[in-house]
């Protein structure tokens, strides 16, 4: 009897083979597909800064944003020929019972056929030799986060979720962290993520998503401001303390006139997004990760039984 | 856009980039060079001189995505821009040692290479970062590439058709729109932490 027939407790029969060759695929498939069509939630946004946009050279990149996402779509093309560094957060249901060594190692078999399969540019290279894995993946690569979650009416409690998001260099240079103290309170905080925004100018591809991390620890806090950028846009944090700050650092970022691609104008950032954790009573860090205006996401919700579900 | 003006490379007259105006609009016809940093470190840092003529060329920084073909040529995928600000100390370098024009890129170069647009009679322009599809239609062909070890950050040669709309972000008069844009931020944000 092969091992992965053995029946985990509860009697239920753990997953056949099929299920990671279908990880696999969807591993890959998420990745061409965030690389393809940006999420309808970020046209939306887009758009609206489009009709907004006061400064005239603003508008002509809004225009060429849009020309642009719709010139991948027509020509089934990559939205940014940056295929980004591959960042992996997965939800797993609280009764899934897949095998999260085997479900990794198909998520980066799937990246690494992708690259290939599509010409896809290689990033990935040793820190210091500079050598190219040529795969997208290497040491540690793909990023992986994983997630326990209860089920819900979306997502079956058996279920997996790939969420995958290529992220750009230009974007994830511009990344920040701050260890704060009590006494900086929360105007620290506020001071310390527009200037972010400022410091980070026109090399991100503004407008921005802005995603924070508030809390924690450094490794925690930095990892938030990351999932912060994988929410939708047009949300908020489910705290209302921290939705007020999200909305109240929205208008300010839009106030500091960076405008699209940094040549000025009234769109800096198309969103902030906070994700919280509780910190120690002598801290309060404060991460944070810029997401270029072509916000590239998917996921893909893969049942017990391999049956696969895209979305964004 | 009737307000474009159509500028055609290489450019005949080594002179001709000084009149632009930063905030001007403009597309461009014949050929622009890819290079990037790995490029630009094997040129200056290890002295490997292309074959290539840079002689009043437009750069742009990219390192595109390639199909090789079985004839050793190369088809384009997906092709577009990086952010300048990495290459920043290669400037100087590229417009007097090898006598190019212009540099595409985004998020522009730092203040520092200004006075070496002005010398030189060079512009910085600014492309539409992220816009890779769109950008892609505009290239024709990939002419000729060097420095194929440095796959994919080669020196590539390529054959554009109206490229652009480019915005003249850095130009030859000591003007950065990236230095104004930047100076009014500063500005806005103190006013802002005097409001939290």
């Amino acid at each position: 009897m092969p091992t992965n027939q053995i029946s985990p407790a509860g009697g239920r029969a753990a997953p056949a083979d099929a299920v990671y060759a279908a990880v696999e695929e969807a591993a890959g498939q998420c990745y061409i597909r965030a690389l393809k069509e940006l999420p309808p939630d970020v046209k939306a946004a887009l758009r609206s800064a489009r009709d907004a946009e006061t400064d005239p050279t603003g508008r002509v990149l809004l225009d060429i944003m849009a020309e642009n996402i719709a010139v991948a779509e027509r020509d089934t093309n990559l939205v940014c020929q940056d295929t980004g560094t591959v960042v992996f957060w997965l939800e797993v249901g609280e009764d899934c019972a897949l095998n999260l060594a085997r479900v990794t190692a198909a998520i980066r078999a799937g990246i690494a056929r992708a690259t290939l399969e599509q010409s896809l540019r290689p990033n990935a290279v040793h820190p210091v030799t500079r050598q190219n894995t040529h795969t997208n993946t290497g040491r540690h690569l793909p990023v992986m986060h994983y997630e326990f979650v209860p089920g819900t009416a979306e997502m079956p409690g058996d279920a997996l979720k790939l969420h995958c998001l290529p992220k750009g260099s230009g974007s994830e240079n511009m990344s920040f962290l701050k260890m704060l103290i009590p006494a900086d309170g929360v105007q620290g905080v506020k001071r310390f993520i527009l200037e972010c925004v400022v410091e980070a100018g026109p090399k991100p591809c503004p407008p921005t998503v802005v995603g924070v991390g508030l809390g924690g620890t450094s490794d925690l806090c930095t990892a938030l401001a990351k999932k912060a950028v994988l929410r939708p846009l047009g949300g908020h944090s489910d705290d209302p303390v921290i939705a007020a700050l999200e909305d109240e650092l929205f208008a300010a970022a839009n106030e500091l006139g960076i405008g699209p691609m940094g040549l000025g104008g009234s769109n800096t950032v198309l969103a902030v997004h906070i994700e919280h954790a509780d910190t120690h009573i002598t801290q309060n860090p404060v991460a944070v990760n810029l997401q270029c205006w072509a916000a590239r996401r998917s996921s893909a919700l893969v049942t017990p039984g391999g049956h696969v579900t895209y979305g964004f | 856009m009737d307000d474009e003006l159509r500028l055609r490379f290489p450019l005949t007259d080594q002179d001709a980039l000084r009149s632009l105006r930063a905030g001007q609009r403009l597309r461009i016809d014949g050929q622009v060079i890819g290079i990037r940093d790995a490029t630009q470190i094997a040129m200056f840092d290890r002295g490997e001189k292309p074959v290539m003529s840079l002689a009043g060329a437009a750069l742009i920084h990219t390192a595109p995505n390639v199909r090789r073909l079985d004839d050793g040529r190369y088809e384009k995928i997906c092709i577009g821009t990086t952010t300048s600000a990495r290459m920043n100390r290669f400037t100087r370098g590229l417009l007097d040692q090898y006598g190019a024009r212009a540099i595409i890129g985004k998020g522009g170069l730092l203040a520092d290479s200004l006075p070496v647009l002005q010398e030189f009679g060079g512009v910085y322009l600014a492309i539409c970062g992220g816009a890779a599809a769109l950008e892609t239609t505009q290239i024709e062909a990939i002419e000729d590439v060097e420095f194929e070890e440095l796959l994919p950050e080669c020196l590539w040669k390529f054959r554009v058709r109206e490229f652009g709309p480019l915005i003249v972000a850095m130009d030859a008069h000591g003007t950065s729109l990236y230095e104004t844009v930047r100076d009014q931020a500063r500005i806005k944000l103190e006013e802002l932490s005097a409001r939290f």
